[in-house]
């Protein structure tokens, strides 16, 4: 009854999660059906708890009912589990994977935590400080983009690969922000590369579907600082 | 065949260990390029400009920096002793371990040992739930890796080794052999191996390195 993939595999995640998202295009770029489960917002469900006991977190990937957590570990395996279908997410050649990997991890732990910095900063240095971290680590971006793209539009060459799914994921918050904090991040200008990127990026089969529009990102922001605002009723 | 691969490194640094252990456990002669951590040299800032940090990997002239990045470039480049399986999903699970390891089971660690009074008591919490998490992992293994060392146990080395010492200079315990019997025991499993043994530094180095450390912030405390 189900086809490769289909109730073989589950995603449990939340559509506004960037980090749900990489698993979503991952998914998308080998054709592998899947069935997304959406988490409700204020309540952790008992199979996200029980599948990710250690981080409780989206997204989980279920394969044969097993789990496997933490965004990048769950497109490796992607990657891994389906060899024949569509297009490697990583490269072949062992020092392009290195690269891809370590590029991964600087979105991961250094672009990701600065951009959380900007989110929370109160006063108007403290937001100038964290942007301008933000825009120092797209800066290197734009230069390790021309390095792995070899001319071409992804940072995986002519098709999406793992450092496009990495930081890709990010395009529709970072458009938010853009709008809230009126800084311009991939200013096409300073960062050519990165802004034609982004468009090819967010307009690719495997992603346009799945990414949400940032006005809708928006409202969401906005129900969640709202709700935040308002004490629970006891 | 020796100058074709080479580590810069810090002596004392469990990061730049891990590296070396990979590469004696797949029998890889190397170069090691011994770093000062307060002095940086220029190749090192050259193959490292993003972190312009220990470890960095140089195989034919080619710079990686990362340790985990470095350990899968290794697993990928030399398949003599696999420190990965090959299933998909037990890697899945090897990364998944190693990543926890560095997210956040050793900064709560670490930060047990230089952090005092109630912050020291929620970093012990934390820590104690990280310990906790890996002695169930362990369960039934001889190491994280199954029957031999592998990405995971590498990644744990500074358990096996930094941990202790920092215990002994902050003056507290952690790795209790009571309540995390599988962890010593693969403790002691891990410090069996030539491998492991061969490029682990001195124990006694690290905890002069280390009390020397503790000393200044002291000092430095005392004159504020």
């Amino acid at each position: 009854m189900a086809a490769a993939g289909g109730i073989e595999v589950k995603l449990i995640g939340a559509w506004p999660s960037p980090f749900v998202l990489r698993a979503r295009i991952a998914l998308n770029l080998k054709g592998v059906e899947y069935e997304f489960l959406q988490e409700k917002f204020e309540e952790k469900s008992e199979l996200l708890l029980r599948s990710n006991p250690v981080y409780k977190k989206i997204p989980v990937l279920l394969h044969h009912g097993k789990p496997i957590c933490e965004s990048m570990i769950i497109v490796e395996y992607v990657d891994e589990a389906w060899p024949a279908a569509g297009r490697a997410i990583l490269p072949a050649d062992p020092y392009e994977r290195a690269l891809h990997r370590f590029w991964a991890s600087y979105v991961d732990d250094k672009l990701n935590p600065s951009g959380a910095a900007l989110s929370k900063a109160q006063t108007e240095e403290a937001k100038v400080e964290a942007a301008g971290q933000v825009i120092a680590g797209l800066k290197l971006l734009e230069e390790a983009f021309g390095r792995l793209s070899k001319g071409e539009g992804f940072f995986g060459g002519d098709d999406i690969g793992y450092v496009d799914i990495a930081l890709g994921c990010f395009l529709g918050w970072l458009k938010v922000t853009e709008k809230t904090s009126g800084v311009k991040f991939i200013d096409e200008e300073k960062m050519p590369l990165l802004a034609r990127w982004a468009e090819r990026f967010c307009a690719h089969e495997a992603v346009k579907a799945v990414m949400p529009e940032p006005e809708r990102l928006a409202e969401f922001a906005r129900k969640r600082a709202a709700s935040a605002k308002t004490p629970p009723a006891n | 065949m020796a100058e074709e691969v080479k580590v810069f490194r810090s002596w004392g640094s469990p990061f730049s260990y891990r590296v070396e252990l990979a590469l004696r456990l797949k029998g890889v002669a190397y170069e090691y390029i011994e770093e000062d951590l307060s002095n940086k040299s220029t190749l090192l800032l050259e193959y490292n400009p993003v972190h312009k940090k220990v470890p960095v990997l140089l195989h034919h002239g080619k710079p990686i920096a990362e340790s985990l990045v470095i350990l899968e470039y290794i697993e990928e480049t030399w398949q003599e002793n696999p420190i990965l399986p090959k299933d998909p999903r037990e890697r899945a699970v090897a990364r998944f371990w190693s990543r926890f390891l560095d997210d956040k089971c050793s900064l709560a660690l670490w930060m047990s040992c230089w952090t005092e009074g109630e912050t020291q008591q929620n970093f012990m919490e934390q820590a104690k739930e990280c310990l906790h998490l890996l002695e169930e992992e362990l369960k039934g293994k001889k190491f994280f890796g199954g029957d031999s060392i592998g990405m995971v146990d590498i990644a744990a080395s500074f358990i096996a080794h930094w941990l202790g010492v920092l215990e002994e200079v902050a003056g507290i315990s952690l790795l209790d052999e009571e309540k995390y019997p599988n962890l010593c025991k693969w403790t002691e499993e891990f410090l069996k191996s030539d491998a492991v043994m061969e490029c682990l530094p001195k124990r006694a180095n690290l905890l002069a390195f280390f009390q020397a450390r503790k000393h200044a912030i002291s000092a430095t405390k005392a004159s504020v």
